[in-house]
């Protein structure tokens, strides 16, 4: 017998969605106990390479070896079967159900009874194995965003995956939990299990995987056998084409205060309330709001935004006290906004692009007059827009949802930044983006500062934010624990603080 | 083995051949009951056709049947494209006509009494809306049902006046008394039905898309009902447009009842909608939402409601088939749509 076959191995894999070559001809395999990083730009082809791999699509060609025999996946139970798991960007979890009823769902137990005490066996037993802790009883809504990963990846190996796929796992986590998610990974690669793992973050990818795959318009444009000793600046050239270097920042020459916060307060907020929040930001300066998520980030957006009134402390905009909290007055005054969840709060994914970026200024002059929509008007700046930015799609009519990530965000970006705003608020900028992206929108950011905007970014990945930011501050549990110059500021110095330690600038 | 997957995009002429499509299969699938009934398909199609737009005078009376259905299609359509689930036209559409039968019944110039008497129906129509639009907006209320149980309070309550108070003294019978005769709508064509309310329903549907497709409120009307969240942050005011859509709702809803009123029964009786503000619904589904695409929807329901009544006079087959072909004609259409999101394909059978 020669080398044993690899676990999984596709063969020629294409996949096209109408004109939109997804996939072609693709090979690619994963040994036991092997993990393999795929990375590509946005819109490479990734997600749909292991849909494919998953059973969601079935490929126009290629084929699928599983221990060197060929399988048909036609969905995910036989992938399943297969030995493969996925876990997605978006979680396929019953919010209600327990951790271990979650577990459960669709396990045929003995004689039509569900098998609880084998299955809380399995659970503890996968959790000391590879460090995946879960409390059995809790429901699925009362687990943080982590541990919601955390369940996913059990639940893949408790219906007993030998190929765990994970779709940019670390996105969605904070710095402290992506080590901890880590450990398990390799945990398990040291069991022999074969590991895909999809990430934007070239760092992680040299830290974590074995080997790598790189993807570009949906075929394989290069290899890369030892991603440890390979510089992030190779990868990013695979990957693009082409060499990224980071964005020049000029000094800052701040100007007068564009939004002051003063002791805002608020009550009712789904996550974690603003206690006595004060801050400023200069035209011309960028401050970062630095922090784990989930400590007041959102209601301080919410505010800014004009769509949170606070219970106390007021706000002003470019010298403009606000007083009614509406979106439409902090715009009016001059706040741009970029959300966080782009599909939520930013866009429509349902109608025509157009429509998504007129929509905050719909009622203002320049789209339409006496309550009649002026479509020329609107087609205009959409292409105009479309073409500044460099976004690709078919045309303005295009449905917003068809639109990678990365397009998204330059979307919204575009229709913000065409009308000069004084402030802009962002949140997670350059999550999910490719580097090229970021690339892109970092310099948007820096072009904006040196205009005379004001920014705030709120962000978890502190490199970003200390490449970016000219203020760091740090919010814990509703607060702002201290406020650092840039300079002064590093990545331990901020971890420490984002764990509530006071910080002196 | 075939399976569904989604689309990207959806081809135009998908929105002309869907419903065609529908109406194909919805009439295959009820040619098996016209045969468990005894009759030839061939022949009962036969007769619904000619009865419904065999002659001038079958068109008419199937333009006249089209009318209300235009206004409550329209209704149906405005409020669904809001995610504002109106499912009480039938309500709206009696309030308007009770409130323009009270005043055409008033003596006063024709003309004026026509205008008053669309106005009050609309105002009627609108204020019904306002009712599960409200629930909704302060309390969270389900609209769907809130709007669908109003249908039985107005129509019990309209029961009640006409069994009492409005009871008509001079027949006796439980029906309001009539409108004035000035306040009848004119006739457009000697010797048929064919009034100004069918006018009027014909010019509404291309309003109502201008409205929809061309303003700033259609513009919202279309993104409350797509994404609320991303409306609120953009700075529309999510209730607001809510509300105004369900007063343009009830109010094209309350229109459909004046039709009735002042161009058709020109009294109000129990029966005077056969269910025209739930086949509203069926109405807008067909149209996709869309209002100019209500206009031959309506006319399709109203063929096979006229046709179906003379069928059933030549070849015994029950007239409610007319129903049985509207729910048939909702179902098919619903799943054509599923076409529009998926696709078939054909996946790997044996290797
Ligand atoms: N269901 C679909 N229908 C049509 N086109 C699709 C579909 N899914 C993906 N595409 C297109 O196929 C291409 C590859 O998309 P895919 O999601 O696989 O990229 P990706 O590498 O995962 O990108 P990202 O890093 O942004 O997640 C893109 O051009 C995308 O627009
Ligand atoms: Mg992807």
């Amino acid at each position: 017998m020669s080398t044993p076959a690899p676990l999984i191995e596709m063969r020629g894999i294409s996949k096209s969605f109408g004109a939109v070559v997804a996939n072609e001809a693709v090979d690619l395999s994963v040994a036991q106990g092997e993990i393999l990083g795929l990375l590509g730009e946005n819109g490479a082809g990734k997600t749909t390479l292991m849909n494919v791999l998953f059973g969601a699509y079935a490929p126009d060609a290629g084929e699928i070896l599983v221990q060197g025999r060929p399988v048909t996946i036609n969905n995910s139970a036989d992938a399943l079967a297969a030995g493969i798991g996925m876990v997605h960007q978006h979680f396929h979890l019953a919010p209600r159900l327990s951790v271990l009823e979650n577990l459960l769902i669709g396990i045929p137990g003995k004689s039509g009874r569900i098998d609880r005490a084998g299955g809380l066996a399995r659970l503890a037993e996968i959790g000391r194995q590879h460090g995946l802790m879960l409390d059995p009883g809790l429901p699925v809504s009362a687990l943080s965003i982590g541990e919601q990963q955390r369940l996913e990846i059990v639940k893949a190996l408790f219906r007993g995956a030998r190929l765990l796929i994970l779709d940019e796992p670390t996105a969605v986590l904070a710095p402290t939990e992506v080590d901890g998610l880590f450990s398990a990974l390799r945990s398990m690669a040291a069991q022999g299990l074969g590991i895909i793992f999809i990430s934007h973050k070239l760092n992680e990818v040299r830290a974590l995987t074995h080997r790598c795959v790189v993807l570009r318009h949906g075929r394989v444009t290069g290899r890369v056998d030892a991603p440890a000793s390979t510089t992030s600046s190779e990868m990013a050239r695979l990957m693009c084409g082409h060499e990224i270097v980071p964005p020049a920042k000029g000094p800052s020459s701040p100007g007068a205060a564009v939004l002051t916060l003063d002791a805002i307060s608020t009550s009712r907020h789904s996550g974690m309330a603003l206690a006595d929040v004060s801050l400023f930001v200069r035209a011309g300066e960028i401050l970062g709001i630095a922090g784990v998520s989930g400590n007041g980030q959102r209601a301080l957006a919410e505010v800014i935004s004009g769509v949170l009134a606070p219970d106390a402390g007021r706000m002003t905009i470019a010298g403009k006290a606000v007083s009614r909290f509406s979106p439409r007055e902090v715009q009016a005054l001059g706040l741009g906004r970029i959300p966080e969840d782009r599909m939520t709060t930013g866009l429509v994914t349902n109608l025509p692009l157009a429509d998504s970026m007129v929509l905050p200024r719909i009622g203002t002059a320049a789209f339409s007059r006496n309550g009649l929509l002026r479509p020329d008007s609107i087609r205009a700046f959409a292409e105009a827009q479309i073409k500044a930015y460099d976004i690709r799609c078919p045309g303005p009519m295009t449905r917003a949802g068809a639109l990678s990530g990365g397009n998204l965000q330059k979307a919204l970006l575009a229709r913000e930044l065409a009308f000069d705003p004084k402030v802009l608020i962002v949140s997670q900028p350059t999550r999910g983006l490719d580097i090229g992206a970021a690339r892109f929108i970092h310099e948007k950011f820096l072009d904006m500062r040196a205009r005379g905007c004001g920014i705030v970014v709120i962000g978890e990945d502190l490199e970003e934010l200390l490449m970016l930011c000219d203020r760091i501050a740090v919010m814990y549990e509703g607060r702002i624990v201290g406020t650092l110059d840039s300079a002064d500021a590093t990545i331990a110095r901020l971890g420490l603080m984002m764990t509530g330690v006071e910080g002196h600038s | 083995m075939f399976r569904l997957e989604a689309r990207t995009s959806t081809p135009a002429w998908f929105n002309l051949a869907l419903p065609l499509l529908a109406i194909g299969a919805t009439l295959v699938l009820c040619s098996g009951l016209i045969a468990l009934a005894g009759a030839g398909v061939i022949e009962a199609y036969g007769v619904m056709f000619s009865a419904s737009l065999g002659d001038s005078y079958a068109i008419t009376e199937t333009l006249v049947r089209a009318t209300p259905m235009i206004f409550t299609g329209l209704a149906v359509a405005v409020a669904f494209r809001a995610k504002f689930w109106n499912i009480g036209a039938e309500g709206q559409l009696l309030a308007g006509a009770v409130a323009s039968c009270a005043v055409g019944a008033i003596p006063m110039p024709g003309p004026l009494a026509m205008l008053l008497m669309a106005l009050a129906g609309a105002a009627a129509g609108a204020a019904v809306a306002l009712i599960p639009a409200t629930l909704r907006v302060k309390f969270k209320v389900d609209d769907v049902v809130s709007s669908l149980l109003l249908n039985s309070v107005i129509f019990y309550a309209l029961m009640a006046l006409i069994e009492g108070p409005w009871k008509d003294s001079f027949s006796g019978y439980p029906i309001s008394p009539p409108i004035e005769d000035s306040a009848n709508f004119p006739v457009l064509l000697e010797g048929t039905r064919l009034h100004l309310g069918v006018v009027a329903a014909f010019l509404a549907a291309p309003v109502i898309w201008f409205l929809i497709v061309r303003t700033t409120l259609g513009f919202r009307i279309r993104v409350i009902g797509e994404n609320p969240e991303a409306a609120r942050y953009g700075g529309i005011h999510v209730e607001r447009v809510l509300i105004s859509t369900a007063l343009l709702s009830g109010a094209l809803a309350g229109l459909a009842g004046v039709g009735e009123v002042g161009g058709v029964h020109f009294q109000v009786m129990s029966d005077i909608s056969p269910g025209y503000g739930y086949s509203g619904i069926v109405v807008a589904m067909l149209a996709r939402l869309n209002p100019l695409g209500v206009m031959p929807a309506a006319l399709f329901l109203a063929a096979v409601m006229t046709g179906a009544e003379a069928m059933s006079r030549a070849t015994g087959v029950p007239a409610f088939l007319s129903e049985v072909i509207q729910g048939t004609a909702l179902l098919a259409m619903l799943v054509a749509l599923l076409f529009t999101a998926y696709r078939i394909r054909r996946v790997g059978a044996a290797r």
